[in-house]
């Protein structure tokens, strides 16, 4: 039986996390050593010797609570700015990062990449290359969390909320749901499997039923729905054209700026009306249980290929130099 | 000590150094009527000990299921569903029926009133109003729990809770919203009792430490219970009604839900742990006969703690996909609420310096405490740092994190308190050595259980798992067996403090030799709390040899080594 310590360190993160809990540490341990050495020194050298004895009339001293006012806040202070540095390097994913979708689901975890490869309860990713993964939830709430990679980010149903690592070394990581979701939440696990580029590569086209990739399935859904009768990207057109808008700023009919994004996307789907595009009608009807979160994610990815070139004739359609270059090299490969 | 104006007449006071006084609260009146229908807080607060006695043993129970199911990593003595009930049932009847009352509804009712001179609360009958709120919100949830109980976690998340589980939801929340306003009456009592009863001379610069920290959690009750009944009410629509707020299916946010469930939830984590250090301020001062250090940082300290803590929710929602700007803020205001708390530690340790320090069993609580509320807070700061938390929340390291404070810190207090006021509130002396063992038990037992907890969480074990994965074992055996000391801990003083009713010594006025109105007063008190009105000329805390000197100081060994219960029992 192993009795590890600490967990595995396998993602670039996990050693910057791991130093902080060091530092953590250390001030802590010092503090309560400092406190039990005081009270069991007090506790003996002051100890009552005679039953009618009292102790010495003190009453305070501000020199004293000054000191032990300001010396744990100047502590607290180098330790959230040293925490909130190491977080937003965790929360922000890298721009040539991998993306992947994934979706909680009472019990499982379904994993949808770019070509098309769809998982449950395992994650395959290449090692040395950025990974982010674009997290949906069709019920209730879950977590996905990676003890190795030393983040989770929560699967909220109705948003997107995304979290990524780049792994470090091959090897096979725990997954575990974090968030409490009902019976079989103990269950809901898997595993990462952190592979070579190469071997990922591999792995990625040896899937023989594979039926195209997830910007694919996305345009025929798009057609099934009927999508592509508004958003036909005529000038006539009663929706606005979705060519070359994904990461650019949409301005509403209400002049507010919107930044066109997964989670932008998402929302015209379900919530049309929330954010109407200036100058089109609210004729859109919901889409909210016609599509699921599978659906959605094809469906984003893609609205997203009709704004990265290659995939659509219009490359005039696309404002020179999109702000968020995106790298598909499943895509790209095919 | 305190100036009595008119002195109670010698004769009465010598024959009740020598037993019990012939009538004190509770031989005041005979019968059932008399005690269902109390008025006397004293009463009052006995009531809620019996009822939070129970509660407490009956969460115990579910932990106990949790623990022995987690000895091993396969789901092998209960099914999903048992575990998953057992610590919900755990976590709603530990925080809403045992923490959340303890120490403000049993000693706070008790000797708030006695401590600041007066003769009852504001409200009596509003007090007795709120044990009965309190007893029908906790028939309620034991009607939940013999309908088969609910499995959402004490926190209800939605949508889980409005959609998801098909547990019994609905009666727990409205328990729980019923819970809410026996709460919310006491707090409001304690305030307007603080403001209105207190004695002559009893400024508020010489209130006692247990009655300011009673003052600030009385005003976290008043502000924050409300909303946590509005949040479950919110539920309640959504299950029964179907009215979209938290389940996106509904057009719905279940983010916030979480926002206002903490907005309640955090404050009432002060809610349950600031009383307690009431409690320790308390013990400090009496087992080191000396003043407490600091009294104006230490008193501040508790309404900075209870106002800075309603600011801090969000730091429970930073793997929720909220603002990094808000995530940003929420961390830095909860490495700020830590401040007081630290405060607090440092004083009760200055305090210490050349006392006279006794290690009497609530002292040994009391210092327990200390080290174990260090540990607490400390923890606190890791999750508290966004770049730590991430990896932390939801794992074993936060559920260590709060046991050190509610167990580690509350649940030590509360013992302390009752080993403290044992004496004063029954008239009895317990077997000082099985206190003694007991409180080490206690301790012991307790880092053995949770100790292990911050390894195996920050090695990656998530909360509310039936099963985990085997490199998780050893350290959750060592967890089970902490917990098995700990049980004995705690059924020990259930023992040998009952035993004493019927067979311990007869307590003097002031077994301790403490500093204090309610050390003033006869063992047990007289239903009016004081035979005259008390004069106070003297800051709390202000020792002096004078005090202990005095003719019932002292007397406690005598009368424990010698003291005979036949000429003593009444």
């Amino acid at each position: 039986m192993t009795f590890p310590f600490m967990p595995e360190q396998g993602s670039t993160m996990a050693a910057r996390v791991d130093n902080l809990f060091f530092f953590f540490l250390a001030v802590s341990a010092f503090f309560a050593v400092l406190i039990a050495v005081l009270v069991v020194v007090f506790a003996v050298k002051y100890r009552r010797r005679d039953e009618t004895s009292v102790g010495a009339p003190i009453h305070g001293g501000l020199a004293l609570e000054l000191t032990w006012t300001l010396i744990p806040f100047a502590i607290a202070m180098v330790m959230f700015v040293w925490g909130a540095s190491v977080y937003f390097d965790l929360a922000r994913p890298p721009q040539n990062a991998v993306e992947i979708y994934v979706t909680g689901k009472r019990w499982m975890w379904k994993v949808q990449h770019l070509t098309g490869q769809k998982e449950i309860n395992a994650l395959h990713v290449p090692v040395g290359q950025p990974v982010k993964l674009i997290i949906q939830s069709e019920d209730v709430i879950h977590s996905f969390f990676i003890p190795a990679f030393r983040t989770k980010m929560d699967a909220v149903p109705g948003r997107i909320t995304t979290l990524w690592f780049e792994a470090t070394k091959p090897g096979r990581y725990h997954l575990f749901c974090a968030e409490y979701c009902g019976t079989n939440h103990s269950g809901m696990t898997g595993y990462i499997e952190a592979m070579e580029p190469n071997a990922f590569q591999t792995w990625l086209g040896g899937s023989p039923e594979q039926e195209g990739s997830l910007a694919d399935a996305g345009e025929q859904l798009f057609n099934q729905l009927g999508c592509v009768t508004c958003h036909s990207g005529d000038s006539q057109a009663r929706g606005p054209d979705l060519r070359g808008q994904f990461g650019t700023t949409v301005t509403l009919a209400d002049g507010q700026q919107v930044l066109f994004d997964e989670e932008y996307a998402r929302e015209s789907i379900l919530n049309p009306q929330a954010k109407m595009v200036e100058g089109y009608l609210p004729l859109m009807p919901t889409f909210q249980g016609l599509v699921n979160e599978d659906g959605l994610a094809q469906l984003i990815e893609y609205v997203k290929s009709l704004s990265q070139g290659g995939e659509t004739p219009t490359p005039a359609a696309a404002p020179g130099g999109t702000p968020k270059p995106k790298t598909t090299p499943g895509a790209a490969e095919r | 000590m305190h100036d009595v104006r008119s002195t109670v007449p010698k004769g009465e006071a010598f024959e009740a150094e020598a037993g019990l006084p012939r009538t004190h609260y509770l031989n005041a009146t005979h019968g059932t009527a008399a005690w269902l229908l109390t008025k006397d807080h004293k009463r009052i607060g006995l009531l809620y000990l019996f009822a939070i006695s129970f509660f407490f043993f009956l969460g115990g129970l579910f932990a106990m299921f949790v623990r022995l199911e987690l000895l091993t990593p396969e789901g092998d003595l209960l099914t999903s569903e048992m575990y998953n009930t057992s610590f919900s049932m755990h976590g709603i009847i530990m925080v809403f029926f045992f923490l959340v009352p303890s120490v403000p509804a049993v000693f706070g009712n008790f000797f708030l009133p006695i401590m600041i001179g007066a003769k009852d609360v504001a409200f009596p009958k509003i007090n007795l109003l709120s044990w009965y709120i309190a007893m029908i919100a906790g028939f309620m949830m034991l009607t939940t729990l013999l309908m088969g109980g609910v499995d959402t976690g004490w926190t209800f998340y939605p949508p889980y809770s409005t959609t998801g589980s098909s547990s019994n939801v609905v009666l727990a929340a409205l328990s729980i919203f019923v819970m809410g306003f026996s709460s919310i009456l006491t707090g409001l009592n304690f305030i307007v009792t603080v403001h209105t009863m207190r004695a002559p001379g009893m400024t508020w610069g010489r209130l006692p430490l247990f009655v300011w920290a009673q003052y600030a959690t009385s005003l976290i009750m008043v502000l924050g219970t409300p909303v946590l009944a509005i949040t479950l009410g919110l539920v309640f629509a959504e299950r029964v009604f179907h009215f979209g707020i938290f389940d996106p299916k509904l057009g719905g946010d279940p983010i916030l839900f979480q926002h206002l469930f903490w907005f309640y939830s955090h404050p009432a984590v002060y809610i349950m742990v600031l009383p307690g250090m009431g409690v320790i301020s308390e013990l400090v001062a009496a087992f080191s006969r000396k003043q407490v250090f600091g009294y104006s940082f230490v008193a501040a300290s508790s309404l900075a703690i209870a106002l800075v803590g309603f600011l801090v929710w969000g730091h429970h929602l930073f793997t929720s996909g909220q603002s990094a700007y808000a995530a940003l803020v929420f961390s830095f205001l909860s490495f700020i609420v830590a401040i007081p708390s630290a405060i607090k530690v440092f004083n009760w340790t200055a305090t210490l310096y050349r006392g006279s320090i006794s290690l009497a069993s609530p002292m040994l609580y009391a210092l327990g405490f200390i080290g174990l509320f260090t540990i607490g807070g400390l923890t606190g700061l890791f999750l508290a740092a966004l770049g730590l938390d991430l990896h932390m929340q939801d794992t074993y390291f936060v559920i260590a994190h709060f046991h050190y404070i509610m167990v580690g810190g509350t649940l030590l207090a509360y013992l302390g308190a009752l080993h403290y006021w044992w004496p004063k509130i029954t008239g009895r002396l317990y077997t000082e050595a099985w206190a003694k063992v007991a409180a080490i038990t206690v301790f012991v037992g307790f880092n053995l259980t949770f100790f292990p907890q911050f390894i195996v969480g920050y090695l990656g074990m998530p909360r509310r798992y039936h099963t985990y994965v085997p490199e998780f074992q050893v350290l959750n055996v060592l967890s089970t067996a902490g917990a098995s000391i700990l049980a004995v801990g705690f059924i020990l003083p259930a023992c040998y403090l009952v035993y004493s009713l019927f067979r311990g010594g007869v307590a003097s006025r002031n077994p301790w030799g403490a500093y204090g109105l309610e050390w003033e007063t006869t063992s047990p008190p007289p239903t009016s709390n004081f035979l005259v009105t008390p004069i106070v000329t003297r800051p709390a805390y202000a020792y002096t040899h004078a005090d202990v000197v005095s003719p019932y100081a002292g007397s406690t060994q005598g009368e424990r080594d010698t003291g005979t219960e036949e000429t003593q029992r009444v």
